[in-house]
């Protein structure tokens, strides 16, 4: 099984636009995984019809039986985080339900209850590829266990289809989903944009990158903005060992195809587009 | 009054508004901008400040002390973050998983654990003028931003004045670092883009902000671009749109050098105004 992850460290270097593209040319080669479930969009250019509906649980939540409760008020001295207001009423969004408060309650009035946190689906995509996608409650904690059970879904969905590659939308950042998106992965395709920003999250994310031992490529969006930086970028590439696939021009129309639900790929005969089939073809020949 | 920036989707403008609203009322008065974006800070790269100090930020998390266990395993048992494992006739602690709830160390019977600090990343102050600049970046490879954000705020809380705005730059997204955000602050501008993308991605944060039951409003970034769905939506949901930053691919250059816009904009220096009169942000 191969896994490709696509990252980006900072957000709206168009990473989301380019793993649909991805998703598009691979069709029915591939299984897609959206890992980004913070801010999950894939769906929008994907149109995928739902075959499976799975509720997502994690973590725990205090939860006080009035009847029990003697308002003794040693559970709100113990709670670390603030999640118990004198009323007696527990916050939801700051329990982080670590059950320190159930253990001691002299009246055993405190229960832990498991917390449905959101919802994952299995999809088929109108790119005739499996879609596994979630949809992430508010404030939700542990966004990195969700992101491995997307994953492991995918990975059986794959295996069940006689699929050999994986194509995952990971998330921002340099926290617990991204090192969750990267766990099991054989590429990790950065996409970057040429910015100062742009240049210093691919630098951060690129460490924590490092640390899995991947093989890693990079598309540097938007090249033509600031070619400085894009040197900068292009030798940071050389220095690390990081394939460099393509450099994107700035399009101020970029979200034009979204807006139509398509993909750049979608637009053909435009510069993007080409250099987008380019580097997924690259793509499959590091992977192999 | 804490003031904070936040978004849904990544790249939207949350960091170049912050910087901009920030350095442009520091032109009137002392502002405080605290970037709490900790995983991918970047509101400095943007301010010529001048560093005044740096320090280590610490979590706590606990030690074993093999002398005084009675390997009873309650430790184990009791967290529910899967960081302590007892493994033969040895604990072994798994720090960066430690919400630091206190449980283990509180509770434990031979008192075979107390806690130790353990660096989780670094906070600098900086300066220019009327401005005050507070960053903390996380440590590459720690998965617990939430406390690093919360010591952050408490930090730059103590240092403003009592009556100066603090303009925060939150992390994106709906969970738990944006929500501790969001928790302290007294308003919530969320950023856009007026895409499909960014629609979504709003819808999110909105729903945040009235579970949380927060005042907040839309700035739109890059307006010119895509559709007007982000405006029919707002429309429809009573939602105040406090301020349309056109679309200019000369910003964009600006910006990749790392550049304040607002003196290079004329229209972007309007809505800057617009908010700020909005708001009330100027004593």
């Amino acid at each position: 099984m191969k896994e490709i992850v696509v990252i980006s460290g900072k957000g709206g270097t168009g990473k989301t636009s380019i793993t649909a593209s991805f998703a598009k040319l691979g069709a029915k080669e591939i299984v897609v995984a959206d890992c980004d479930v913070d801010a999950a969009d894939m769906h929008l250019v994907m149109s995928p019809e739902v075959i499976h509906t799975e509720d997502y649980y994690s973590g725990f939540v205090a939860k006080i039986d009035e009847n029990k409760c003697t308002q003794c008020g040693a559970c709100i001295d113990t709670c670390q985080f603030d999640a118990i207001s004198p009323e007696f009423n527990i916050n939801q969004y700051k329990c982080e339900g670590c059950s320190y408060c159930s253990e001691i309650c002299p009246t055993h009035a405190i229960k832990m209850q498991e917390l449905c946190i959101g919802q994952y689906f299995i999809s088929k995509s109108r790119m005739n590829n499996y879609l596994i996608h979630a949809k992430l409650g508010i404030g939700a904690d542990n966004t990195g266990k969700l992101v491995a059970i997307v994953k492991k879904e995918a990975r059986k969905i794959a295996e069940a289809n006689n699929l050999n590659t994986i194509l995952v939308d990971g998330s921002p950042g340099i926290g617990c989903p991204v090192l969750s998106s990267l766990t099991g992965a054989n590429l990790v395709c950065i996409v970057t944009e040429s910015s100062l920003s742009g240049f210093h999250d691919l630098q951060r994310v690129y460490e924590v990158a490092k640390r899995f031992k991947l093989k890693a490529c990079c598309i540097i969006n938007k090249h033509d903005l600031n070619t400085k930086v894009t040197k900068q970028i292009e030798d940071y590439l050389e220095k690390e060992g990081i394939i460099h696939l393509a450099n994107l021009p700035y399009m101020a129309n970029f979200s034009d195809a979204m807006v139509e639900g398509k993909t750049i790929v979608e637009k053909e005969n435009t510069i993007h587009s080409q250099l987008i089939k380019d580097s997924w073809q690259k793509i499959k020949e590091i992977v192999v | 009054m804490i003031l904070a920036i936040a978004s849904g989707k990544g790249g939207t403008g949350k960091t170049t508004l912050s910087t901009n609203l920030a350095s442009y009322i520091s032109e009137k008065q002392k502002v405080t901008l605290a970037d709490l974006d900790v995983e991918e800070p970047n509101s400095g790269l943007f301010l010529d400040v001048e560093k005044d100090l740096e320090k280590d930020m610490f979590k706590k998390i606990p030690e074993w002390k093999e002398s005084e266990c009675i390997l009873c395993g309650k430790c184990q048992e009791w967290c529910k973050f899967n960081c302590i494992q007892v493994l033969g006739d040895e604990v072994m602690i798994f720090p960066e998983f430690c919400h630091t709830c206190h449980m283990c160390v509180d509770l434990c019977p031979g008192s075979a654990l107390s806690f130790k600090d353990v660096r989780m990343g670094r906070l600098s102050k900086s300066h220019k003028g009327n401005l005050t600049f507070v960053e903390s970046r996380l440590n590459i490879g720690e998965e617990q931003a939430v406390s690093l954000i919360s010591q952050t705020i408490d930090y730059t809380e103590n240092y403003a004045d009592e009556d100066e705005l603090i303009i925060v730059d939150a992390p994106p997204g709906a969970a738990c670092p944006v929500m501790e955000v969001v928790d302290k602050s007294d308003f919530v501008i969320l950023v856009t883009e007026p895409t499909p993308f960014g629609l979504n991605d709003l819808k999110i944060a909105v729903e945040t902000m009235r579970i949380l039951n927060r005042e907040f409003a839309v700035v739109i970034n890059r307006y010119g671009i895509g559709n007007d769905d982000v405006i029919t939506y707002c429309k429809a949901e009573n939602i105040d749109i406090l301020a349309k930053i056109n679309n200019d691919r000369k910003l964009a250059e600006l910006y990749s050098k790392g550049n304040l816009l607002y003196k290079h904009s004329e229209n972007l220096r309007e809505q800057l105004d617009l908010i700020i009169e909005k708001l009330h942000l100027l004593k």
